[in-house]
């Protein structure tokens, strides 16, 4: 072969590696998608079990510390005290761990995949929430580090007495500690805008594939990020109008 | 009309380029935008400067050839049309308009505007066909295909490999390319007995050739010139499971 | 009338010698079960060279992979996928019959005779006919999505010069489809190792050694690297050379060269002067104009075309009423109305417009009207078949044809000319093999609608392979080396052409040379030759050429991508071909198919063959002056006659 370049060498090198590999799907892109598909779908899962809770504020402070100290005892007595809690915490840590682990591997694929940006930045022609995951992901695990450690934790909670979780509540969201809500606020709204894209994509990544089923999953993300919102949101409202006061 | 054209320029693959200004007028709006870069070209080269190098072929919309990003939109602002088919009544006199190359490490820049694609071709060679040598054919009749399925085939079979989907998307994926094939053979009869190796061998060349991974955020099939809907994208995925699920 | 010596001399006539005896319907089995073959372990020791990936050329390529062959192919493009067949609209002939609407191969290859106006070979039209079946099985196993009805059987259509139901389409992209088809096929075989795929690459000579053609010269477009290619069979498959005329539906860039530089290596170029013009096209709008676009025949199928009756009527369409209208290819061709052949279509459209009949601006183009079928049968149904036609239109002119009538006018379309090649595909070079477009072989003076796709696939799938083996039973041929002196020479002569264009460093684009050769030859050589206006197109051509190689700036160096470079040396083969192709117009003083010479027609227009004189391909040798060679066309089955559609 004489008229052979280098471009063809290279073209033949690429293909001699690309040879498929048995059990290569869990290291490609639509693999990794998948880790990210099903942690989130836990998340959501946790998250309208976690909203479904928190409503139960409105039935009083009995109601709801009752409802807090049956979590530590899901399962009893099969299971001892606080260890499905445990099994949870682990479970959504590694979730965590998981859909973490995806994005960054996508994000520094995406940066590899294209070295040099464009002088005229491209315009969004698709979703905004579809542009906002990664920096939305980020906001959304400050957040949760604060949120441990207001709610759970209680070390930045004014009460912060695991016993009291409705006076955890009441406190934490008093009128006086308005940018902690406002911080609430602007994280739960992320969390809606990163469920709006999250979920379509997690059904796309799973196989969904078809027209019809595109504008179902469009409206059930649009549904479950509406909700959780609203329901998410509900609560420090009441709190600051006082509809839930002191105990 | 009167125009300023920015231009990306680089004189080849390992020079570092830059963007270059060049004021151009008597444009009609009548023309296609590849025919202002003709007109640029005549100016340039009746001045002794270097024309501006551009992949073109049929200038009716078809072949994939052109693509250039137009103002940060790959292909420019009209829906479903090429760069050859935009035409200059889209934009108005006295505008800057930014023209740059393809964007991604999988289409090296070759020259100016021109990059080199050959990383689609090889996502095809890994399996973007049916194997069906010359000859051995059956009746084009022995197997009827519902119309349904004819035409999702079809639809998906429009795609003409410019590229522009991997220009635009913010990951640099070629996922929409590659999944368009995936799913147009995968909505045929004749396309069954490969269908699971197909995705998963397809899906391993677009990675190797260091394409992104697909977030679903639909900037690909909003520049797409023929419209490949982003569905393409789950019939790949589902292909992709059902193959690793039954482990081949 | 014009006689050897003054522009050409008379050569020895030629015949084609490899089409078997015996009845018409039997004769290629035979040359299948007859010819010789070459065993699978020869096979991988026999390069072949295939120039071009388009529906001939990518076929060809990834048959002879299959067949085992070491195949190398080349294509201009950055990817074979992008060869210019991917452009053609309408849709592929073949006699499936499946409408049980009466047709056959014996009335496809019927139709193909009379269309081409008895200017082509019975036994090659008979074999396209006969193959066009196997093509369709061949293209749905490929999974070409052809379109179907809710039966999930093939949905035909009809097309211009046919009466019966036999075009298989996908939408208003049926070239695209085949060509992916093909392509896959082809990229198939790149992965099994079988074709080494060269892409950016022009071939710009062939090697000749001992008389057999045994390699090319190629020039690497992206590192300009000029290089040789050395095999045992060279197949040319590079299209056709309509963008001769400059403004053509050719992409831009189609060109000759291959098959130009074969010609000037010892293969004779048949019939050049054969040229189709296409009868709807979206009409000029300008001088920047770089290409025309097609608007697929089958847009005839349900739309009607006329124009106002009055000339200098310059009322919008809607405006004119019924009884003001001329729907002259209805009028004038009854049996067939808007569905008469190309070339009859088009000089119809000329002779409205010379009229003064005309409509849009500078009166050249003729209104293509949906409104009846619109109304018969409703917008989706119009959406389904031409949706995508529509919007093409629409984005080109800012017209809506939903609203306001198409409007339309010829334009140079399909070369039928080409290389000459025998019953095997072979050209007058032994080793060299000419498929496709490139070659001249089955369409005469004039193509039906829906033929090149089935030509390019026959030729690629079925023909060439079976064919090819014949020559290359008797190789490997003797080895060669790049030191030989017969390929140093070819490979330096590329070089210094190279090195020859780059030096003039005049004043004028190659651009501005092409767009001037062009206007030349749409007016002299178009659709209506005269002898005085062919006489004075040569002598335009012979002085544009001069000043071509004196004038001509083409800037940058040859060690990289040089668009202008590429470019310079097509137009310097076009202004070779143009001549050519003007000297065959002016010796066949006969009109016939898409060649009209206004000296020879009927009383009411139409072409006026001269079988006496002139039923014969026209093979010319490269010499100064050009030397012609005839074939004699026998017609033992159809019998020629005036073609007829009214």
């Amino acid at each position: 072969m004489v008229a052979s370049g280098t471009r063809d060498r290279a073209a033949v090198a690429a293909k001699e590696s690309s040879a498929p590999r048995r059990n290569a799907a869990y290291r490609s892109t639509v693999g990794i998608k998948v880790v990210m598909a099903v942690t989130g779908l836990l998340f959501l899962t946790f998250l309208v079990l976690h909203m479904a809770g928190n409503l139960k504020i409105f039935f009083g402070a009995e109601s709801f510390d009752h409802y807090a100290h049956w979590l530590r005892d899901i399962g009893a007595p099969a299971l001892p005290h606080e260890w499905f809690l445990w099994i949870q915490r682990g479970v959504l840590t590694l979730a965590l761990v998981g859909h973490v682990w995806a994005a960054a591997t996508l994000a520094l694929r995406a940066k590899r995949a294209r070295p040099i940006g464009y002088a005229h930045r491209p315009k969004v022609q698709g979703s905004y929430a579809a542009r906002t995951m990664r920096w939305g992901g980020v906001i959304i695990l400050l957040f949760l580090v604060w949120h441990l450690l207001d709610l759970t934790v209680g070390t930045v909670n004014p009460v912060g007495n695991p016993a009291t979780p409705y006076a955890n509540v009441v406190a934490g969201f008093a009128p006086s500690r308005w940018p902690v809500t406002l911080f609430y606020v602007l994280a739960v709204v992320a969390v809606g805008f990163h469920v709006r894209h999250g979920l379509f994509s997690a059904l796309r990544t799973l196989g969904q594939r078809t027209a019809n089923g595109e504008r179902w999953a469009r409206v059930a993300a649009l549904g479950f990020a509406i909700l959780l919102c609203v329901g998410f949101l509900v609560v420090p409202f009441a709190v600051l109008v006082g509809w839930v006061g002191p105990a | 009309m009167k125009l300023t054209l920015r231009i990306w320029r680089q004189s080849d693959r390992e020079a570092r380029g830059k963007m270059v200004t060049y004021k151009i007028d008597d444009i009609s709006t009548d023309m296609s935008f590849l025919e202002v870069l003709d007109v640029l070209n005549e100016q340039l080269t009746a001045t002794g400067e270097e024309p501006v190098a551009f992949d073109h072929d049929c200038r009716e919309g078809i072949c994939g050839a052109c693509g250039m990003v137009i103002n940060g939109v790959a292909h420019g602002p009209q829906k479903l049309t090429t760069a050859c088919q935009l035409h200059m009544r889209h934009f108005k006199d006295g505008d800057t308009i930014d023209v740059e190359p393809w964007r991604a490490r999988a289409f090296p820049v070759v020259k100016d505007l021109v990059v080199d694609r050959g990383a689609f071709d090889r996502i095809i060679q890994a399996g973007g066909y049916i194997s069906a040598p010359t000859g051995s054919a059956p009746d084009a009749h022995a197997t009827p295909v519902p119309k349904p399925d004819a035409d999702a085939a079809f639809e998906a079979a429009a795609c003409i490999g410019c590229g522009a989907c991997v220009a635009a998307c913010p990951n640099g994926s070629a996922m929409l390319f590659t999944a368009a094939k995936v799913a147009h053979l995968g909505a045929l009869p004749q396309g069954q007995p490969e269908r699971a190796s197909r995705a998963a061998a397809m899906l391993h060349a677009h990675d190797e050739a260091d394409f992104g991974g697909c977030t679903n955020t639909g900037e690909c099939t909003a520049v797409c010139p023929k419209g490949i809907p982003l569905t393409v994208i789950g019939a790949m995925n589902h292909d992709v499971l059902g193959s690793a699920i039954r482990g081949r | 009338m014009t006689y050897p010596g003054e522009f050409f001399v008379d050569g020895d006539p030629i015949a084609d010698t490899k089409a078997p005896d015996g009845p018409l319907a039997e004769r290629w089995t035979k040359r299948r079960s007859t010819g010789r073959l070459v065993n699978p372990a020869n096979r991988r020791r026999l390069d072949v060279i295939v120039v071009g990936s388009g529906l001939a050329g990518g076929s060809a390529a990834a048959t002879l992979g299959e067949l085992g062959y070491r195949v190398r192919c080349y294509c201009y493009q950055d990817s074979p996928r992008r060869a210019h067949s991917i452009a053609a609209q309408g849709g592929i002939n073949a006699a499936k019959n499946y409408r049980n609407d009466g047709d056959s191969v014996e009335r496809l290859f019927h139709d193909t005779i009379k269309g081409g106006d008895f200017r082509s070979r019975e036994s090659n039209v008979y074999r396209l006919a006969e193959v066009s079946v196997e093509i369709i099985d061949q293209c749905v196993a490929q999974g070409v999505p052809f379109a179907r009805e809710y039966g999930g059987l093939l949905d035909t259509r009809s097309f211009g010069g046919a009466q019966v139901s036999r075009t298989f389409y996908a939408r208003g992209q049926t070239g695209q489809q085949l060509l992916l088809g093909a392509y896959q096929a082809l990229e198939r075989q790149v992965s099994a190792g079988t074709v080494a795929m060269h892409t950016r690459h022009e071939m710009l000579d062939l090697i000749v050694v001992d008389g057999r053609a045994r390699g090319i010269v190629v020039r690497d477009l992206e590192t300009g690297a000029v290089t040789v290619d050395l095999a045992d069979a060279v197949v040319l498959a590079g299209g056709g050379y309509g963008n001769v005329f400059h403004l053509s539906t050719n992409a831009k860039g189609c060109n000759v060269t291959a098959s130009w530089r074969a010609h000037r290596r010892g293969a004779l170029f048949a019939n050049p002067a054969f040229t189709q013009i296409h009868p709807t096209c979206i009409p000029v709008s300008g001088d920047h104009q770089s290409k025309l676009t097609l608007m697929s025949e089958s847009l005839r199928n349900d739309g009607r075309v006329w124009v106002p009756s009055a000339a200098g009527d310059t009322r919008v369409p809607a405006d004119i009423p019924e009884d003001e209208r001329d729907y002259f290819l209805e009028r004038r061709y009854p049996a067939y109305g808007n569905l008469v052949p190309r070339d009859i279509a088009s000089r119809a459209t000329k002779a409205v417009c010379d009229d003064g009949r005309g409509v849009g601006p500078g009166g050249r183009g003729v209104y293509l009207d949906f409104a009846d079928a619109l109304t018969r049968l409703g917008r989706p149904t119009i959406e389904e078949r031409y949706g995508n036609l529509f919007e093409m239109y629409e984005r080109i002119t800012g017209d809506d044809p939903y609203v306001t009538p198409m409007r339309i006018y010829p334009a140079v379309h399909y070369t039928m000319g080409g290389l000459w090649v025998d019953y095997d595909l072979s050209s007058t070079i032994p080793g060299l093999f000419v498929i496709g477009e490139a070659n001249f072989s089955d369409h005469g003076a004039n193509r039906l609608g829906a033929s090149a796709l089935m030509q390019g696939l026959a030729d690629g799938y079925f023909v060439l392979p079976n064919t090819i083996g014949a020559y290359l039973a008797d190789g490997p041929f003797q080895k060669l080396t790049p030191k030989h002196p017969d390929v140093v020479s070819a490979r330096s002569a590329v070089s210094d052409r190279v090195q020859k264009l780059l030096s003039i460093d005049g004043d004028r684009s190659v651009d501005s040379f092409h767009r001037e050769l062009g206007k030349i030859m749409w007016e002299y050589c178009g659709m209506e030759r005269t002898d005085a206006g062919l006489r004075k197109a040569i002598e335009l051509i012979r002085s544009l050429r001069d000043e071509f190689w004196t004038r001509v700036k083409v800037p940058g160096t040859g060690a990289e991508l040089n668009q202008s470079l590429e470019r310079a040396g097509r137009v310097a083969d076009f202004f070779e071909l143009a001549e050519l192709m003007c000297i065959d117009a002016l010796h066949r003083s006969e009109s016939c198919g898409g060649h009209f010479r206004a000296e020879s027609q009927t009383p009411d227009g139409e072409a006026l063959r001269a079988d006496d004189e002139f039923s014969y391909v026209a093979a010319w040798e490269f010499a100064s002056p050009p030397v012609l060679h005839k074939e004699h066309l026998t017609f033992e089955y159809e019998t020629p006659s005036q073609r007829s559609y009214s």
